[in-house]
């Protein structure tokens, strides 16, 4: 399991996300996690063996280096990538369980051919009900391990800089030493790099949040302007069996477009006309 | 075979699994065993390597690092990971066991058997129940089980999850007591109790796992024991249809009206 098996359990849930989500999801992996990999790892991969002190004295190398970059920034950058990405698989797993609702469904309703099963395996689900929740809150935590992580490379690391001389003197050394970094100006590229495709990241998933709100208020809005839709339809007839088939019919009507197609095409259901509430 | 070989083989299990099940072998997948790929075995590269003891006595450094990391931590969790992920195996095992029977049968052209071809019954998911739930069940407590004995182990080796920088070693040929240093030890601390950390939730997966096994066990027992005084008849599962229909439809639209309603 590596970044490969990691971008294949990812490009599913890109099926579901919005456009702002497949463009964040693109940058993550081509300009953070391919960067990483293909040049990120060889800057900072002689980091401990080519960090250097003016000492004989044996351990004061390993001390310094371990007092100066308690973890390194690779490792930092990885498990962010990780937690960061990993928010997606909420709502991979919430599309599975609405998938499998449907097809139970279908099952229910007797159109459990394979043609159906596929086309309820295919089609996109509209983010639209608990499945906004669901994305909304995978879009924060997102933003929250980016905002986590930056001010945990501010605090270990202050100013981004990696500096090429540093003075050390924890135990064995035997007095204030003189230790000198591996390549201090690639890591500082490097280091600044990620931390611009970093705030890029937050800005897109921020993007992202104000475009779900808006797009859910302004659905909300058309909502509440269509007269023929609220709750007196709801609580008009309560136990009939036809108020029942009208319920079920509307909520067919509410329904994501290729089911209610799909249902429409096979059992002649009448639409009473388009309340699509989620739409 | 590799960690992703080990991943095609537990994918296939994950089908038959439930909810918990699968959020498990995510988390085990990409919080373990990816994080030790890509992070901690880079950290673990250099342990001996960069083992460094204050003092020119040939084979005092090997002899110290031995004394201190019997086996390392890179180890002790690819073999922990190993031994946790195979009990899905014995339910791999049960559901391919019923499958050759679902074949033979159909093969008899038995009528009882309900599938239209073999396909079918290649594809069908089985439901954990009967034999299955006991199998299934035992997997889990095997699982606990192992990582339980794993997370004892680590304590009981290396005396709490700290790595020290310093350790003072005087095992023979050292000299005398002897000052050797540890490689990284802030970041291999970082990592070990990242590890820890995953690893109970992994434990806590698995006891929410059979909990909800157990529970679901007792109501499908309780809901036998009182169908069995009811008489079933034609109008009833009409109507037990209908319901679960209304309730599929209306729970899955139930959460748009509750999201959008004024």
């Amino acid at each position: 399991m590596n970044w490969a098996g990691l971008y294949t359990v990812l490009s599913g849930v890109n099926r579901h996300s919005t456009a702002i989500g497949r463009i964040w999801l693109s940058v993550i992996f081509i300009f953070r996690i391919m960067v990483l990999v293909v040049a990120a790892e060889s800057v900072w991969g002689d980091e401990k063996s080519a960090f250097t002190c003016n000492t004989q004295q044996p351990g004061c190398n390993s001390v310094c280096y371990d007092h100066f970059f308690p973890i390194s920034h690779i490792r930092l950058w990885a498990l962010q990538l990780i937690l960061v990405t990993t928010p997606a698989l909420l709502v991979a797993m919430h599309v599975a369980y609405q998938q499998h609702q449907e097809k139970k469904l279908l099952v229910l309703t007797g159109h459990a051919d394979a043609r159906h099963m596929e086309e309820v395996k295919k089609h996109k689900m509209r983010i639209a009900g608990s499945l906004w929740w669901t994305y909304v809150c995978s879009v924060v935590f997102r933003l929250l391990f980016e905002a986590v992580f930056m001010y945990i490379f501010y605090m270990l690391y202050p100013g981004y800089q990696m500096m090429r001389l540093v003075k050390c003197e924890a135990y064995p050394c035997p007095n204030t030493v003189d230790c000198f970094i591996s390549r201090p100006t690639e890591k500082t590229i490097f280091t600044v790099f990620m931390l611009v495709t970093s705030s890029v990241c937050i800005v897109l998933n921020m993007a992202e949040l104000i475009y779900l709100v808006v797009r859910a208020c302004s659905r909300r809005s058309q909502h509440n302007s269509n007269p023929s839709s609220g709750k007196g339809s709801f609580y008009g007839h309560k136990h009939s069996s036809e108020y029942k088939q009208n319920e079920i019919n509307q909520l067919l009507t509410e329904q994501d477009g290729s089911l209610k197609d799909m249902l429409r095409r096979n059992s002649g259901l009448q639409e009473k006309g388009d309340r699509c509430s989620a739409c | 075979m590799d960690w992703g070989a080990l991943h095609t083989i537990l994918g296939g299990v994950n089908k038959h699994s439930t909810s918990i099940g699968k959020i498990w072998l995510t988390v085990l997948f990409i919080f373990r065993i990816m994080i030790l790929v890509v992070a901690a075995e880079r950290v673990w590269g250099d342990e001996q390597d960069d083992f460094v003891c204050n003092t020119l006595q040939p084979g005092c450094r090997n002899v110290c690092y031995d004394h201190f990391f019997p086996i390392s931590h890179i180890r002790l969790w690819a073999l922990q990971l190993i031994f946790v992920s195979t009990p899905a195996l014995l339910v791999a095992m049960h559901v391919a066991y019923r499958r050759h029977e679902k074949k033979k049968q159909f093969r008899k052209g038995d009528q009882k058997c309900e599938y239209k071809d073999i396909e079918e019954i290649r594809r069908q998911r089985f439901r954990i129940e009967g034999s299955l739930w006991w199998t299934y069940t035992s997997s889990i407590f095997f699982r606990l089980v192992f990582e339980a004995v794993f997370m004892y182990a680590f304590y009981f080796m290396y005396d709490g999850f700290r790595m020290p920088r310093l350790m003072k070693c005087n095992a023979w040929p050292c000299p005398n007591t002897v000052d050797c240093f540890v490689s990284r030890p802030t970041e291999k601390t970082v990592f070990t109790i990242f590890m820890i950390a995953v690893s109970s939730i992994c434990i806590l997966l698995n006891v929410a796992e059979l909990c909800y096994l157990l529970v679901k066990f007792f109501l499908r027992r309780s809901r036998k024991a009182g169908n069995s005084k009811q008489q079933p008849n034609h109008e009833n599962k009409e109507e037990t249809k209908q319901n679960e229909m209304n309730e599929l439809i209306s729970d899955s639209c139930q959460n748009t009206v509750i999201g959008f309603s004024s």
